[in-house]
């Protein structure tokens, strides 16, 4: 290795190797959204393919083809829009895969990582042991495809990886020779170079490194340090996430409640220890418990607060006693598959943080928010969550909207208050105050008819055929009308088909002393709210 | 050492108040209502502790849910917390523009069969629990309910029959303003609100508010006065200083 040293005084290329999966877009896509790699795929970022399958190559499909390019050279061609978020998140299990049998990962983009190849092949017994070793635990976790390139310095070894080739010490200036100027991925200049008549590398690399410098700048100038094999840069490996999740296995089962608040309580401790060395806190909290007979309950818990140890070991109970005592998780409750009563005592459980945040982020509220009695109604409400499920204690949010329904958004208990539509352009169209006391979930099918009997119909024009003289609301006896307003017409929406109303409201009182909201829609008369 | 004590004391001296000195305003003791609806209760306001019922009116639809709104409306805005048990369809807007904080106000639509472990939990953090009543409610559940309030010092407003209440209210009539033969909107209701129960409860009152009001419920002036309730096109002078309550009953 002493021989890359040489001329300029600087360090050897570190021995790279580097894994690079082919059309890593493509893949992300099967991964995460379930497109099958297998068929023609592209994946396009400003209309113009960015990667494509090996099927969508085999019909013709290039990177840099327009749209419609690529539908015209293959018809049946699946068009994924390009999302670099999915990329990363799906190339996080390729890496971890690679962390299991190698240390010191340096992510380069999603689809290509580089370590160190000294440590691998010595532990390995070399080099190419030590590839295919890698290539098949990828391959048999992560169920990727990928090839592997070993070489001095990062470039050699990224292009040692499309053709799979280990370059044997040494030898990178002589790898990197033959290959044409465009391998550097710099489009701008190599378009400038090969007007200049040079066509690979080697060429490129013959130039005095000074006038380089001069005449193209200092990425040229860096370039043909790549060009001549000078590959110096470090790898900035990266560190993998703490895992802040506290689990604990208890020999003896726990198959009483309060035992198993008591083990929280520890676990609490610990997670509290991890998290304030972390200068972290957590806004979510999941706790699993796994009996012995393999059963499982997940739950996750929402705080807007520090969680103290107490507080955790609270949840846990209140949890388990859903759990134990059977009495949690009516059918129905939440719309979640309800476990069945556990057969068996609790022997793992396990605390995960979620929402993490900076805990200097953290800002409780000054005036009125905090309290000791806010405190006893957090606790009480999160009794009840336990109890029911964290999705039947809610709480409400105003917002904009034209009806009451709209207006008001139920939100569960300790999730976010935002409201559903912004309250801040008017609404023409909103009823003034007071509201109905009583809003009916889904409308009341109703018909109202004038004196002479005949059905009380709208015209296009907002022309009421007769007074409504009569309601009558489902099999009821009818009611007399004693007094009405409207038609106040109701069209939402209109641009979206499936989401758009088309409605005409009217105030009635009833000679009984009652008043309602009643609609007229497409025809059919509704009760949607009772002024109780 | 003296000097100290009496330092001592002065701290406690918000805290601590004589047993024969009158509780300001019962300001602990007693959640703060509507002042128009001060007179139907015995302890002039949600006494903690307490069991107020809200029977569902007589004649349907007549305003018992926004008798219930109103009761809360006045302790929310104080700063209590509330929850309301079994009325999924309670509405929100209308609850807001009575006063109610609706970051104070917890739901619970469905609670199931197990209503009243959930109230149970409820009344142990929370200052008022409105529950529904569904169908028929045995003594013993209403009677350890009751203890756990009287014990917890929250008011429990059951809405509907409840057997044992300190003081059951009652929407007796409502008659609606400001709808007119395919004209106006509906503006403001006269409510008949009675009163009953035992204790110092025991003789039955009744009032007449308008519900809701200009910002607020308003008393109505006394039946029997020169107008009645309907029979007149105008509207009643915005009455913006609080009358006194006039008992209308026997």
């Amino acid at each position: 290795m002493g021989g890359g040293a040489g001329e300029t005084g600087q360090p050897a290329p570190v021995r790279t190797l580097l894994v690079w999966c082919p059309d890593w877009p493509v893949i992300a896509a099967e991964i995460v959204d379930g497109v099958p790699a297998s068929t023609p795929v592209a994946v396009l970022h400003a209309n113009r393919v960015l990667a494509c399958s090996t099927a969508a190559r085999a019909e013709g499909v290039r990177r840099g083809l327009r749209k419609r390019e690529a539908q015209s050279r293959c018809p049946q061609l699946i068009v994924v829009d390009h999302d670099p978020g999915r990329d990363a998140r799906a190339f996080e299990s390729v890496v971890a895969a690679i962390e299991e049998v190698a240390a010191g990962v340096e992510v380069i983009r999603p689809g290509v990582c580089a370590l160190a190849a000294r440590g691998p092949a010595r532990y390995f017994g070399g080099e190419e042991q030590a590839a295919e070793r890698i290539v098949e635990h990828v391959a048999q976790t992560c169920l990727v495809e990928s090839q592997i390139g070993i070489a001095d310095g990062l470039f050699a070894a990224g292009l040692a990886a499309r053709t799979g080739q280990i370059v044997p010490p040494g030898d990178a200036p002589k790898f990197l020779a033959d290959l044409p100027v465009e391998a550097l991925g710099r489009p701008p200049l190599t378009d400038l170079l090969r007007r200049l008549g040079l066509r690979t590398l080697a060429d490129f690399a013959a130039l005095p490194a000074g006038d380089v410098l001069a005449r193209f700048g200092f990425d040229a100038a860096l370039a043909h340090q790549l060009a001549a094999g000078r590959d110096h840069r470090r790898l900035a490996v990266r560190r993998p996430p703490p895992d802040l999740a506290v689990t604990e296995t208890y020999d003896e089962p726990l198959d009483r409640v309060d035992a198993a608040a008591f083990a929280a309580r520890a676990l609490a401790e610990r997670l509290h220890e991890t998290l304030s060395g972390h200068a972290l806190a957590c806004t979510r909290l999941g706790i699993e418990a796994v009996t012995e007979h393999g059963q499982e309950l997940h739950r996750v818990w929402r705080h807007d607060g520090l969680l103290s140890s107490a507080a955790i070991a609270d949840r846990v109970r209140w949890q388990l006693d859903g759990w134990l005592s059977g009495t949690n998780r009516r059918p129905g409750a939440g719309g979640r598959v309800a476990p069945s009563r556990p057969t068996s005592g609790i022997i793992r459980l396990r605390l995960i943080p979620d929402g993490l945040l900076a805990q200097a982020g953290l800002q409780p509220g000054l005036w009125g928010e905090t309290g000791a009695e806010r405190d006893r109604a957090h606790r009480a409400l999160s009794r009840v969550q336990g109890i029911l499920g964290p999705e039947s204690v809610l709480t409400a949010v105003l917002g904009g909207g034209r009806s009451d329904a709209d207006r008001a958004r139920l939100v569960p208990w300790g999730d976010e208050r935002t409201p559903g539509r912004p309250a801040e352009p008017p609404w023409p169209g909103r009823l003034p105050p007071p509201a109905p006391a009583v809003v009916l979930a889904a409308p009341l099918p109703a018909a109202v008819y004038d004196d002479a009997g005949e059905p009380v119909t709208v015209t296009a024009r907002l022309q009421v055929s007769a007074a409504p003289a009569r309601l009558v609301v489902g099999t009821a006896a009818p009611v007399e009308i004693v007094g009405w307003a409207g038609p106040w017409p109701l069209d939402e929406r209109w641009w979206a088909p499936a989401e758009s109303r088309r409605r005409a409201r009217f105030q009635v009182r009833l000679a009984d002393g009652g008043a309602l909201l009643l609609s007229l829609a497409g025809g059919q008369w509704a009760v949607e709210a009772v002024y109780d | 050492m003296a000097g100290r004590m009496t330092v001592g004391s002065a701290a406690l001296a918000d805290l601590v108040r004589p047993a024969s000195a009158p509780d300001a305003a019962g300001a602990y003791r007693t959640l703060p209502v509507l002042p128009e609806l001060i007179g139907l209760l015995p302890n002039r306001g949600l006494r903690r502790g307490s069991t107020v019922a809200v029977g569902t009116g007589q004649p349907a639809r007549s305003g018992g849910t926004s008798l219930l709104l109103a009761l809360l409306a006045e302790a929310s805005r104080a700063g209590s917390w509330c929850a309301v048990v079994g009325v999924p369809t309670l509405g929100m807007v209308a609850a807001a523009e009575l006063g109610i904080a609706l970051d104070r106000l917890a739901l619970v639509p469905h609670p199931g069969p197990e209503w009243a472990t959930v109230v149970a939990a409820l009344i142990d953090g929370v200052d008022v629990v409105v529950i529904a009543v569904p169908g028929t409610v045995s003594a013993t559940v209403t009677d350890r309910l009751a203890a756990r309030a009287r014990q917890r010092g929250s008011v429990l407003l059951p809405y509907g029959q409840w057997a044992g209440a300190d003081v059951t209210l009652q929407v007796v009539a409502g008659a609606w303003e400001g709808l007119g033969q395919g004209r106006g909107r509906l503006r403001r209701r006269e409510v008949t609100v009675s009163a009953r129960g035992r204790g110092a409860a025991a003789r039955p009152k009744e009032v007449k508010v308008w519900m809701p009001g200009d910002d607020a419920t308003r008393v109505v002036k006394p039946v029997g006065g020169t107008r009645t309730a309907g029979s007149s096109a105008a509207w009643p002078e915005p009455v913006s200083r609080r009358t006194p309550l006039t008992l209308v009953g026997p």
